[in-house]
C-alpha cells in the first residue's frame, strides 16, 4: 500500500513541485525589469525602490518562490503586468477555446488515427500505404499543417474561415475545423503508426493461433484477442499524444489568431508577463504529469500481470 | 494405420479414412524467397490411431500438422490433399472451416505461456470455444475438463490468470481446453518440450490417458522417438520436409530400417555407454536444401551413386514402410551398428 | 562404431543458403537526402542564385518564374535562396540540439547502467521531472530566461531531449550488461573504465545513431515552430519555420510560395532523418 502511494501521489506531487520550481526560476532569470512595465522608464529610483517593496519584489527569491506556489494553489495567480487584470479572469474564457481546440483534436486523433492503425495492422495489403502517409504525417508540424490547410480549404476552396474563434457552438467548431486537424496531423499519424505495430503484432502473435486453431469468428478474435491485448500501448500512446497537444496549441493559435492559451502564452513571453506566463506554464505541466500518472495507474488496473509483480524502474 | 504403401488403389474405399493426407508440399516466403518446406508427405489416420512424427528441427513436422489445421502464416502455398473425413480441408469456406476448428479438432501447443492470452482469466480461455452452450453447461464442461486433466480445485482455477500456474499445470490447463469440445483428431505439437522431465512424464500420462478415455485420433510430433513410442501406436520420421520411414511404435525404437532413423536411434544417450556420444555428421536440413536425389544422401554413410540421382519411393519392408534404395540389404548391418553402440 | 567407420565423404550436395547482408534501398536513398540536405546548407553561397536578404520592391509576391524558380516574398527576395540559405539556420540548431542530447543521454545511460545504485536511482529522479516537460514548454522556458534567437532553445531542447534518448539507450545497455563478455572482461583485469566505455558503447553504437536521427527530425521540428511564433530565430535571418510565418499574408492573398516551400523543405528533411533513423533503430534490434 506505501509504495502504491509513493508511485502515484507522492511521486507525481515531487515532480510537480520541482517542475513549478524549474517554471519559477526560468521567469525569475528574465533580462529586463518588471517595474518598467508598470512605472514606466522614467520614474525616480525611490519609485522603483517603494513600487518594489508593496510587489515584494525585494525579498529573497526563494520567498517569493514559495509565496507564488502558496498563492496558486489558491487559485490566486496575482495580476497580469500587461493588461491589469488578474491572471485568473484572462486565462478563464482563453481556457475553454483552448480545451475546445484540444478536445476537438483528440476525438480526430483517437477516431482516424486508431482507425487507420487497426486497418493497417490487420490488411497486408493495406499496411504499406498507411505507414507511408504515417511516415509522412508525423513530419508535418502544427504550423506547417496550419498554412497548407489555411491555403486549400480557406484561401482557394473558401469553406472554412482563415482566423478568428467564432460565434456559437456551430461556428465555433467551424472556425475551430482547421485549427483542430492542423493540430491533429502528426499525432494521427504517430497514433496510426503505433497502433498499426501494435495490432500487427498481436496478430501474429501465438495466443491468436489459438484462438485460430478453436474455430473463433473473425470479429471475435479482432475484440477479444488482439485489440484488448493492444489497448495498452494505444491507449497509453493516445493519452500522451493528448496531453503533448497542449504545447502544440502553442503554435496553431498563433497562426489561426484564436485566442486560447497558447497564443497568451506566446504574447506573455515576448511581453515579459511574468505572471501569466507561470501560470500557464503551471497548467501545461500539471496537465501532463496528471494524464501520466493517471495512464500508469489505469495499466496497473487493467493489465492482471502487473498488479503482481515488482514496478519497473525507468518504466 | 494402414502399413501399406498409402496409395488408395487397395481395399475399401467405403469408409472414407478420419484423415488422409496425400502428396502434401508446402512452400513459405521468408525473407523475400518462396522455401519449400514440406515436399510430398503422405499419411493417414484411422479414428482413434495415434501415429507419431519424428524429426528434428527444420524438418517440417509442425507445418505439416498445421497444414491439416490450415493454421500456416498468409499466403502460403500449400498442394496435394488434406482430408478430414474425405472432405478436403483446404476447398473448406471460412463457416465450415471455423465449425472444424471448433468440434473436430483440438490443438495442444509446445509453449502454453505464448499461446494462452495472459489477459483472460483460465474460465475464459477454457469456455471460449465452447459458446454455443449455456454458460451454466460451460462452467460446468470447463471444471469435468480441468478434472480430467487432474487439476484440483477447479472453482479456484477457473478465476485465476495464466501467470499465476506454473507451466505444467498452464499445459494441462491447453490440453482440457483441447479436449473440451470433444474432438476426434487431436494434433500435440511438442507438448512437453518446454517442460521440466518430471513434469514431463506426468502431462505425458494425461494426454494418453485422455486419448484412450475418448477414443481421440492424435498426431503427436515430437524430436524424441522413445517419447513418441509411449504414447502412439506408429511412428513416422521425417526428414527434410518428407516421411522417410513408418513403422509400429512397438518396434520402430528398436529396429530401424532407414539410415536417418538408425542414426537418430544411436545418437541417444544412454546411460550405460561410457565412450562418446555418436552424432549424425552434418546438420539436419530443411526441404529446399535437399537436391534431387535422396535427402538424406548428404549425411547419409550407405550413400551410392543412385542416390544422389533420383529420390526413392516409400516401399513396404515388413511392418515398415521405407524411403530406401538399400532398405533390404542394410537391414543386418544396421541392425549390428545399433547393437555395437 | 560402425556408422561412423562407414561414412564416406559427402559429396557438395547442401545448397545452403547464406543470409546476404542486403543494403536496404530505402535507408540508402534517406541517407542520400540527408546528405544532400547538409551539403546545401555548407555549400548554400555557392548554388543560390540571388543572395538571401536582397529586397526587391518590384517583384513582390511573384509565383515561380525563370528569373525565380519558387518566386518571391513580401519583399521580393528570392524564395529558393532563401531557402538554401534557410538551411544553414535550420539545420545548425538541430545538429547542436542532436550532439548535445545524444552526448549526454548517452553518457548517463551508459554510467546509470555501469554504476547502477544511488546514482541510477537519482538520474532516474531527475529525469522523470524532465519528462514532465513537454520540449517546446522547455524551449519557450529558456527563452523566457535567457532571451529568443537560436542559443536558448537549443540548450532547452538538449535537455528536454536527453531523457528520452537516455532511456532507449538505457534499456539496450542494460540488456547488454547482464551479458557475460562484460564478467570476463573484468576478470580478466581490464580497467572498469575501458570496459564500459569501449564495449557497452560499441555494441549500442548503432541504436545511438538511430537515436541520434530521429533526434534531429523532432528538433527541427520544435526549433522552426519557435522561429513560427517569433521566439526563435529573428527577422530578416532566414530560417524555415520564419520563413513559413513570414509567407503568411502572402498566402492569404493567394501567394502560397514561400510558406510552401520552406513547409515542403522542413518536411522532406524530417522524413528523410526519420527513415533513416528508423531503419537504424530496426538493424539495431535485429542483430541483437
Amino acid at each position: 500500500m506505501l509504495s502504491h502511494l509513493r508511485r502515484w501521489v507522492l511521486g507525481p506531487l515531487v515532480t510537480l513541485v520541482a517542475a513549478s520550481f524549474v517554471l519559477y526560476t526560468a521567469v525569475w532569470l528574465q533580462p529586463g525589469n518588471p517595474l518598467t512595465l508598470i512605472l514606466g522608464t522614467r520614474a525616480s529610483p525611490a519609485q522603483y525602490r517603494y513600487m518594489a517593496h508593496k510587489l515584494g519584489l525585494d525579498r529573497p527569491m526563494p520567498v517569493r518562490y514559495w509565496d507564488w506556489l502558496t498563492n496558486a494553489l489558491h487559485g490566486n495567480f496575482g495580476t497580469s503586468l500587461v493588461y491589469k487584470q488578474s491572471v485568473t479572469s484572462l486565462i478563464g474564457p482563453r481556457i475553454v477555446t483552448t480545451f475546445l481546440l484540444v478536445g476537438y483534436a483528440s476525438v480526430i486523433i483517437l477516431v482516424i488515427g486508431v482507425a487507420l492503425g487497426i486497418i493497417g495492422g490487420m490488411s497486408p495489403r493495406a499496411a504499406p500505404v498507411i505507414a507511408g502517409l504515417n511516415g509522412l504525417g508525423v513530419a508535418i508540424p502544427g504550423f506547417v499543417a496550419a498554412e497548407m490547410l489555411t491555403a486549400v480549404f480557406a484561401v482557394k476552396l473558401g469553406w472554412f474561415p482563415v482566423l478568428g474563434t467564432g460565434q456559437g457552438l456551430a461556428g465555433r467548431l467551424q472556425h475551430l475545423t482547421l485549427p483542430a486537424f492542423a493540430l491533429a496531423i502528426a499525432s494521427i499519424a504517430y497514433v496510426s503508426q503505433i497502433t498499426r505495430a501494435a495490432v500487427s503484432t498481436e496478430e501474429q502473435s501465438p495466443h491468436v493461433e489459438t484462438a485460430r486453431g478453436r474455430g473463433l469468428s473473425g470479429p471475435r478474435i479482432l475484440r477479444r484477442h488482439v485489440l484488448r491485448n493492444a489497448a495498452m500501448p494505444i491507449l497509453t500512446v493516445s493519452a500522451l499524444t493528448m496531453a503533448s497537444l497542449l504545447a502544440g496549441t502553442l503554435v496553431v493559435e498563433y497562426a489561426f489568431g484564436l485566442g486560447g492559451i497558447g497564443s497568451l502564452l506566446d504574447q506573455s513571453v515576448q511581453d515579459k508577463d511574468s505572471n501569466v506566463v507561470l501560470a500557464i506554464g503551471l497548467i501545461l505541466v500539471l496537465v501532463f504529469v496528471i494524464t501520466t500518472t493517471a495512464l500508469d495507474f489505469l495499466q496497473y488496473l487493467t493489465d492482471p500481470r502487473l498488479r503482481l509483480r515488482a514496478t519497473a524502474k525507468w518504466h | 494405420m494402414n502399413t501399406q504403401a498409402p496409395s488408395r488403389l487397395n481395399g475399401n474405399a467405403a469408409e472414407p479414412r478420419l484423415l488422409d493426407l496425400g502428396g502434401l508440399r508446402v512452400e513459405l516466403k521468408t525473407g523475400g524467397r518462396w522455401r519449400t518446406v514440406v515436399q510430398g508427405v503422405s499419411l493417414n489416420l484411422e479414428a482413434a490411431q495415434a501415429v507419431g512424427i519424428v524429426g528434428e528441427s527444420g524438418s517440417g513436422k509442425s507445418v505439416t500438422a498445421r497444414s491439416i489445421a490450415r493454421l500456416l502464416p498468409r499466403g502460403a502455398r500449400v498442394s496435394g490433399d488434406v482430408r478430414f473425413d474425405g472432405e478436403p480441408v483446404w476447398a473448406m469456406n471460412r463457416a465450415r472451416l471455423r465449425r472444424f476448428r471448433a468440434r473436430d479438432l483440438g490443438i495442444v501447443y509446445q509453449d502454453p505461456r505464448a499461446h494462452v492470452n495472459e489477459m483472460h482469466p483460465i474460465g475464459d480461455f477454457l469456455t471460449e470455444g465452447i459458446r454455443d452452450h449455456s454458460p451454466r453447461e460451460r462452467r460446468e464442461l470447463a471444471v469435468a475438463a480441468l478434472g480430467a486433466t487432474g487439476i484440483p480445485d477447479a472453482d479456484r482455477r477457473l478465476r485465476q490468470y495464466p501467470h499465476q500456474l506454473s507451466g505444467g499445470l498452464l499445459q494441462r490447463v491447453m490440453i482440457a481446453a483441447a479436449i473440451l469440445p470433444g474432438p476426434r483428431l487431436l494434433l500435440a505439437d511438442e507438448p512437453t518440450t518446454a517442460l521440466d522431465v518430471t513434469t514431463q512424464s506426468e502431462v505425458m500420462a494425461i494426454l494418453a490417458e485422455q486419448r484412450h478415455a475418448r477414443q481421440l485420433a492424435m498426431i503427436f510430433i515430437t524430436h524424441d522417438l522413445d517419447l513418441a513410442a509411449a504414447v502412439t501406436d506408429t511412428i513416422a520420421v521425417m526428414y527434410a520436409g518428407t516421411i522417410v520411414e513408418t513403422g509400429p511404435s512397438a518396434t520402430m525404437h528398436e529396429a530401424a530400417l532407414h539410415p536417418y532413423t538408425a542414426g537418430l536411434l544411436a545418437a541417444r544417450p544412454r546411460p550405460a555407454r561410457v565412450a562418446s556420444l555418436y552424432t549424425i555428421p552434418g546438420r539436419p536440413i530443411a526441404a529446399y536444401e535437399s537436391g534431387p536425389g535422396c535427402v538424406f544422401a548428404s549425411r547419409c554413410a550407405y550413400v551410392q551413386q543412385r542416390c544422389l540421382q533420383a529420390r526413392p519411393e516409400p516401399r513396404p519392408l515388413g511392418d515398415h514402410v521405407v524411403s530406401c534404395y538399400r532398405a533390404e540389404e542394410l537391414q543386418g548391418t544396421l541392425q549390428q551398428a545399433l547393437e555395437r553402440a | 562404431m560402425a556408422l561412423t567407420a562407414r561414412l564416406p565423404r559427402a559429396p557438395a550436395l547442401l545448397r545452403a543458403e547464406e543470409p546476404l547482408v542486403k543494403a536496404d534501398m530505402v535507408a540508402v536513398a534517406a541517407g542520400c537526402i540527408c546528405i544532400a540536405l547538409l551539403t546545401v546548407a555548407i555549400f548554400a553561397p555557392l548554388i543560390a542564385p540571388y543572395q538571401p536578404d536582397t529586397i526587391n520592391a518590384a517583384a513582390i509576391n511573384q509565383g515561380p518564374s525563370a528569373a525565380h524558380l519558387l518566386g518571391t516574398d513580401s519583399l521580393g527576395r528570392d524564395v529558393l535562396s532563401r531557402a538554401l540559405y534557410g538551411a544553414r539556420l535550420s539545420l545548425l540548431g538541430p545538429a547542436l540540439v542532436t550532439i548535445l542530447s545524444t552526448t549526454f543521454g548517452t553518457a548517463i545511460a551508459i554510467a546509470g547502467t555501469w554504476v547502477g545504485g544511488a546514482f541510477d536511482r537519482l538520474a532516474a529522479r531527475f529525469m522523470d521531472i524532465l519528462f514532465a516537460f513537454p520540449g517546446l514548454l522547455f524551449a519557450v522556458l529558456a527563452v523566457v530566461a535567457f532571451g529568443a534567437g537560436l542559443i536558448a532553445p537549443v540548450i532547452a531542447l538538449s535537455v528536454a531531449y536527453t531523457p528520452y534518448i537516455a532511456r532507449v539507450i538505457r534499456a539496450a545497455a542494460v540488456h547488454e550488461r547482464q551479458l557475460p563478455y562484460l564478467e570476463t572482461c573484468q576478470l580478466l583485469g581490464y580497467s572498469s573504465w575501458r570496459t564500459a566505455v569501449y564495449h557497452l558503447v560499441r555494441n549500442v553504437r548503432l541504436l545511438i545513431v538511430a537515436q541520434a536521427t530521429l533526434a534531429f527530425g523532432y528538433s527541427l521540428l520544435d526549433l522552426a515552430g519557435l522561429s513560427f511564433i517569433g521566439l526563435g530565430v529573428q527577422p530578416p535571418s532566414a530560417e524555415w519555420g520564419l520563413m513559413v510565418s513570414e509567407g503568411d499574408s502572402a498566402l492569404l492573398n493567394g501567394y502560397p510560395y514561400e510558406s510552401l516551400a520552406a513547409g515542403a523543405a522542413i518536411v522532406i528533411t524530417v522524413v528523410a532523418f526519420n527513415v533513416l533513423g528508423e531503419r537504424l533503430t530496426a538493424r539495431s534490434q535485429s542483430r541483437q
